[in-house]
């Protein structure tokens, strides 16, 4: 185990400074007559004050203390953690892109907007929508965009329409975005697969009903045989299809969810189309939408009249802003980039091997683990600890255990309506080799749980650290540096 | 064909069809009824190899003109600061960026520890006891303070918010809102900053928060503390946007009775990116704590008793309370909050204060000489940080159109966003202007008027 790793407070020393400015070159003033006394701050922030060399290592330290894509499989299901391409990394740093001011003239900022048009159209045909806003930077964000367009549209057309239905196998977000756009939430109770049971679909839907959000694939990694039939129950009624762009790695070229029946739809670019996690963010989640919600996008639209590309602001049934400007543009850029490497061909490609993984990663833990499904999976798949209980081993000992093993646990406890859920997304970028080793190291650790549990209980081994008690964090926080 | 991102080879596939046993990758996509299969492909532009996305983007990408071709004096929630070497080379390791949320943080204690050291210079430079680990911009970093303070407010559901707050966060608040029984007030400004009397009188018992910017959007320093008591005498919360920039030089809003500290955190050494990724910063006083938005982490002790870092106070949160989450934030912008630290750590606590006392030095010799310059005068006088107002003879945009032409970004055409200050340029005058460009700024302004 490695020693504990200093704050960088605690290294910092009076008087060192990691970057250097020049001197001041305009003739100075006298502060007390820029700015009332009473405003100027008495005692300067206590920021660490740290040498280069130290804060280049200290930052180092920390890299090497942590995980991603680039240090090992990672097959959080749901999260979509593929491979994030190299040179969308450099092309997104290009200073033509990086030093553009959001606010600058439009006519030196057609390069930025002719990307921005084209990946909207990109998306268009990608989803089958009719036209897309790029402002949402997150798929929560895309959510309550969603969700506010489709409120807008029900009140233009003079419909109080306050519930939305939403099945308990959801993503949280899902019913926290609905509660943000002042929803009454209205959850259904999914069959034990994860489909909509359209018994339960029936007896809620009606004059109230504002919209049904759903994720196709389900978050069970299986795909709604049903939607044209739910999509029909849904629209008779006068409400909406609302589409969790989460799992969209299962179908690029393959189903489209706009000719499905959705009517508004969030993608997130940094699932699907390659962008880094950013160990949390920034993502992007643009929203495309049908036909009739087009009026009420978010302000403001890229414009195109065959010359240059522009902004209109002027959009009078507009739901307004969702964003300071226009969205996460360097994430933007990067997703653009990927879908032009992959073509049309490249990402049918993508979908097809993200659900041959997944495929693959259940077919070969059957043995070992409960398979509450067994039936195809699409780009991810759910196994539980069911056979390891009777060893008094859950899910998440297995996880803890797999850290020991080198790889990014898979989700646990999610979706909600399986017990003891272990998903596994594998996603298109892994060889055949990688899933082979994971699936030897799940293989191990149903044999340890036979024979030794505390090796499992007590895991990880390997790790910086141990187990960590989040109780105590969450009872008595520690949630800043004091001196 | 063979895809430098996907490793399969086409006898990979084979073995693991087999493997599965099934018959063609077909098959797997039983469940998706023929009648939605896409039976084309997707009108999409043919495939690029590497050295075609380059050569393509780089087009794109010369098709604008930022820094390196214009000499920006433009502001308005996006500003030009000097940004580090190490912050890029630092964001740049993938242990960092192609990592998701610290969801196992025995494998993700680098993150959690640089997020808490985020957190806690968040808490230095505006005096709040907590902050959270990122929001998605200062504009709605603003709407989820305004909510957390109606939430915390018991039956109280007016917010007033201050017209001299940057347009689009006002905008964004009003979306955010409308779905919701919260009603915003306006409170106009007099001679560029907030009128006290407006708050007086706006602000009542049903009140919960007064949203004020600091400095606001025409540059001007608000006077916080006084909001703060005419706030609190109704028995509301004072929310302060800040530059954080700006607190190298002016009292933390902690200090000055902010209840609630958010803002835009673009200025700590990210890219103007043509608006994003960008970074919300929030703080608050401790007793918000369980009320806040977005992820915290927290310090604790592992099985050894070794000191870790966690995601804490999850109960708050969509994937644990789901409808009734504090909010339905979920993906942050965490990698930018690391830029943030770094920035911030470079800097230390000298040069923090440096560049700030830098960007107010530099934007008054640039006003004075502009105020001093035929044809023009001062918005509001010199009680300002790193903007100003200039008013103009001449139409904002004929000017800009000109100072363009001379690779000038000119300052903000602010008359767009306030009728009533027709041919006012909002200027930003950072650290990175030089004397030589400001004076310049100045020549050309002054022949065109």
């Amino acid at each position: 185990m490695n020693e504990q790793q200093l704050t960088i407070f605690e290294i910092s020393k009076s008087d060192r400074v990691a970057v250097d400015l020049p001197k001041c070159d305009v003739t100075l003033e006298n502060i007390d007559e820029l700015i009332k006394p009473d405003f100027i701050r008495a005692e300067p922030a206590k920021l660490p004050e740290v040498s280069q060399p130290d804060l280049v290592r200290h930052y180092t330290a920390l890299s090497n203390r942590n995980f991603g894509v680039d240090s090992g499989f990672y097959p959080l299901g749901s999260c979509t953690m593929k491979y994030n391409p190299k040179v969308n990394e450099d092309v997104c740093r290009y200073a033509g892109f990086t030093d553009l001011h959001p606010l600058t003239d439009v006519t030196v900022a057609q390069g930025a907007l002719q990307l921005l048009y084209n990946i909207e159209q990109y998306l268009i045909e990608i989803s089958g929508m009719d036209a897309v806003t790029l402002q949402p930077v997150a798929g929560a964000h895309g959510e309550l965009t969603g969700l506010k367009l489709i409120r807008a549209y029900h009140r233009a057309r003079g419909e109080a329409r306050t519930k939305v239905i939403i099945p308990d196998s959801a993503h949280g977000t899902n019913p926290a975005s609905a509660a943000v756009c002042g929803l009454e939430i209205v959850e259904i109770k999914s069959n034990r697969d994860g489909s909509i049971n359209l018994e339960a679909l029936k007896a809620v839907v009606g004059s109230d009903t504002a919209a049904l959000m759903l994720t196709n694939p389900s978050t069970l990694g299986l795909f709604e045989t049903n939607i044209q039939e739910i999509a029909q129950i849904v629209h008779e009624a006068g409400g909406l299809l609302y589409y969790d762009g989460a799992n969209m790695n299962a179908i690029l070229g393959i189903a489209r969810p706009g000719d499905m029946g959705f009517d508004v739809v969030h993608i997130n670019l940094h699932k699907t189309f390659a962008t880094p996690h950013g160990g949390g963010g920034p993502g992007s989640g643009p929203v495309g939408v049908k036909k009739d919600l087009i009026p009420f996008l978010p302000v403001p639209i890229i414009t195109y009249d065959d010359k240059k590309f522009g902004l209109d602001e002027n959009r009078p049934q507009s739901i307004g802003r969702m964003h300071s400007f226009y969205g996460n543009f360097g994430v933007i850029v990067r997703a653009y980039a990927y879908i032009r490497t992959m073509g049309p061909e490249g990402l049918r490609q993508v979908s097809e091997d993200a659900v041959l993984n997944a495929n693959y990663c259940l077919s070969q833990l059957k043995e070992d683990y409960h398979v509450p499904f067994d039936r195809y999976s699409m780009h991810e798949c759910i196994i539980t600890s069911q056979k390891q209980q009777q060893f008094d081993i859950r899910a998440l000992d297995i996880a803890k255990r797999l850290l020991d093993y080198g790889y990014h646990p898979p989700t646990i406890y999610f979706p909600l309506i399986v017990e003891e859920a272990i998903m596994i997304e594998p996603t298109e970028t892994e060889s055949k080799e990688t899933l082979d080793g994971f699936i030897a190291a799940m293989r191990k650790i149903a044999r340890e749980a036979e024979g030794d549990v505390a090796k499992i209980k007590q895991a990880p081994h390997k790790t910086v650290v141990g187990r960590l008690d989040e109780t105590q964090a969450a009872r008595k926080p520690v949630v800043r540096w004091k001196a | 064909m063979a895809w430098s991102y996907l490793p399969h080879t086409s006898e990979d596939r084979k073995s693991m069809l087999e493997a599965i046993g099934a018959t063609s990758v077909n098959e797997l996509f039983v469940d998706i009824p023929q009648s939605l299969r896409l039976n084309e492909q997707l009108k999409l532009p043919p495939s690029l190899s590497e050295p075609e996305v380059v050569r393509h983007l780089a087009e794109l990408a010369k098709a604008n003109k930022g820094l390196q071709d214009l000499t920006c004096f433009r502001g308005a929630g996006a500003y030009d600061h000097y940004i580090p070497s190490v912050v890029d080379h630092i964001i740049r390791r993938s242990e960092f960026y192609t990592a998701y949320t610290q969801y196992q943080p025995e494998i993700s204690q680098g993150y959690l520890q640089a997020l808490w050291e985020y957190q806690s210079m968040i808490c230095e430079i505006t005096g709040m006891e907590v902050a959270n680990a990122s929001m998605y911009d200062g504009g709605t970093a603003i709407a989820e303070a305004a909510m957390m303070a109606v939430a915390a407010s018991a039956k109280r559901t007016k917010v007033i918010v201050a017209k001299a707050v940057h347009p689009h966060y006002r905008a964004i608040l009003a979306t955010y809102v409308q779905d919701q029984s919260i009603t915003i007030t306006v409170a106009p400004q007099a001679y560029g900053v907030t009128d006290f009397n407006s708050i007086e009188t706006l602000a009542d018992d049903t009140t919960a928060a007064v949203i004020v910017q600091c400095p606001n959007f025409f540059g001007n320093v608000e006077d916080l503390r006084s909001l703060g008591r005419l706030a609190h005498a109704k028995g509301a919360y004072l929310i302060a946007i800040v530059d954080p920039i700006s607190l190298g030089v002016l009292e933390a809003p902690g200090k000055l009775g902010a209840d609630i500290v958010v803002g835009e955190g673009q200025s700590l050494g990210l890219a103007l990116a043509f608006g994003g990724p960008y970074l919300g910063f929030f703080a608050a006083a401790e007793k918000f704590m369980r009320k806040m938005p977005g992820r915290i982490v927290g310090q604790t002790t592992d099985n050894q008793g070794n000191r870790g870092f966690v995601l804490t106070i999850q109960a708050r949160e969509q994937h644990i309370r789901r409808g009734k989450a504090t909010s339905n934030i979920c993906s942050n912008e965490a990698l930018c909050a690391l830029a943030a630290a770094i920035y911030m750590s470079s800097l230390g606590k000298n040069g923090f204060r440096e560049v700030a006392y830098q960007c107010l030095q530099k934007a008054h010799y640039a006003h004075a000489a502009l105020a001093a310059t035929t044809g023009c005068q001062s918005g509001f006088g010199s009680r300002f940080f790193k903007e100003f107002c200039i008013k103009t003879d001449k139409p904002v945009a004929y000017i800009n159109g000109k100072l363009l032409e001379q690779r000038i970004l000119g300052g903000l055409d602010i008359g767009k966003y306030y009728p009533e200050l027709e041919n006012v340029m909002l200027i930003c005058v950072t650290e990175k202007r030089t004397k030589e460009e400001i004076d310049r700024l100045v020549r050309e302004v002054g022949a065109l008027l």
